[in-house]
């Protein structure tokens, strides 16, 4: 029980956010929210990027938003391996069904055509 | 014989063997985590669906175009609005964790301050989407009804509108329950539950609610105003 005691002890010393840390996340989120506000206000409408190339950048840099949130906001990244994996592997699903329904509404527009 | 035993001791004291959370967290905050990811397929099967369709259309109507005013300026400023809701948000976030680190601390004054200013910043995002809804619903947009065209001049389904209400209705909906919570919380910090009690975990179950309403924002913005 002690030993038990102190590993919580040990983790909440090496997880918690210092105030440091947390304004530094604020700058990555901020930053690129920055990023992608100038593809789509400079880089799209003069032509540097395509629609489509824009909107692959726009999704990489949400999961990367994403990922700051979730691992530093909500502490995920600290927390024990089997808690991690439990809340991530799930996620397979999500994306199978993204792969699945746009392939189908894709389809759809096809058999209008 | 004796030997034997102590084996079988030997095995039973991992993480995985019972008797303890094999987690290292709170049964309440892994429970959380469980019903935010729960929460996480709902939003998810919403945004699939918005998805869906929008592949499934010929053509979809401009964000650009359909999102261009904010409170003052009438046209011709896409994502002005929604990138102060989207600061809005993710500063409250911020002042959510600084709470849960000063919880961390137990300086009661110190979680109590940024508790405040996060509930403000719920307040702040809930009126602006109050306001941006009132000013689509006054060009015409509501659930069954959609003025704008699509991007190639043809007439547009009400599929956009539709799924544009029903989402951020749904992510508003959320922000205003964890209001609501995190009021409560508040109250709790200020009456000296959390004191009493010895710890603030009570802040960071709220906190992990308030930042997965951050989260879900994150991908609304992209997939309805950038994309």
């Amino acid at each position: 029980m002690s030993a038990d005691q102190q590993n919580i002890a040990h983790h909440d010393e090496h997880g918690s956010m210092t105030k440091k840390k947390i304004w530094g996340v604020f700058w990555v989120l901020l930053g690129i929210t920055a990023i992608e506000f100038f593809i789509a206000l400079v880089l799209i409408p003069r032509g540097v990027l395509s629609h489509p190339v824009g909107n692959i950048i726009y999704i990489g840099l949400t999961l990367l938003k994403a990922f700051y949130i979730v691992a530093y906001f909500m502490h995920l990244k600290f927390e024990k391996l089997g808690l991690i994996y439990s809340i991530i592997v799930p996620l397979i699903f999500i994306i199978f069904f993204i792969v699945w329904m746009l392939y189908e509404g894709n389809f759809w527009m096809h058999i209008r055509l | 014989m004796t030997t034997n035993t102590s084996e079988i001791d030997e095995i039973k004291s991992t993480p995985w063997n019972g008797g303890r959370s094999p987690f290292n967290v709170e049964y309440g905050k892994m429970m959380m985590w469980f019903f935010l990811l729960s929460d996480a397929f709902t939003f998810s099967g919403l945004l699939i669906a918005y998805g869906a369709l929008r592949f499934s259309s010929v053509s979809w109507p401009n964000p650009d175009e359909v999102f261009q005013s904010a409170p003052g300026i009438h046209g011709g400023a896409p994502l002005v609005f929604v990138g102060i809701m989207t600061f809005i948000l993710i500063m409250s976030s911020v002042t959510m964790v600084l709470a849960v680190e000063a919880g961390h601390r137990k300086a009661k004054s110190e979680v109590s301050k940024w508790m405040i200013w996060t509930i403000i910043g719920g307040f702040a995002f809930l009126s602006c989407q109050a306001w941006e809804w009132t000013h689509l619903h006054h060009e015409g947009a509501w659930w069954g009804a959609n003025p704008f065209l699509n991007k190639d001049g043809s007439v547009a389904s009400t599929n956009f509108t539709n799924l544009f209400f029903t989402i951020t209705g749904f992510h508003g909906f959320h922000v205003f329950s964890g209001v609501v919570l995190n009021i409560i919380i508040w109250i709790n910090v200020l009456a000296g539950t959390y004191e009493r009690r010895g710890h603030y975990d009570m802040i960071e179950k709220v906190g992990l609610y308030w930042h997965f309403v951050d989260l879900v924002w994150v991908f609304v913005f992209t997939f309805f105003y950038l994309v």
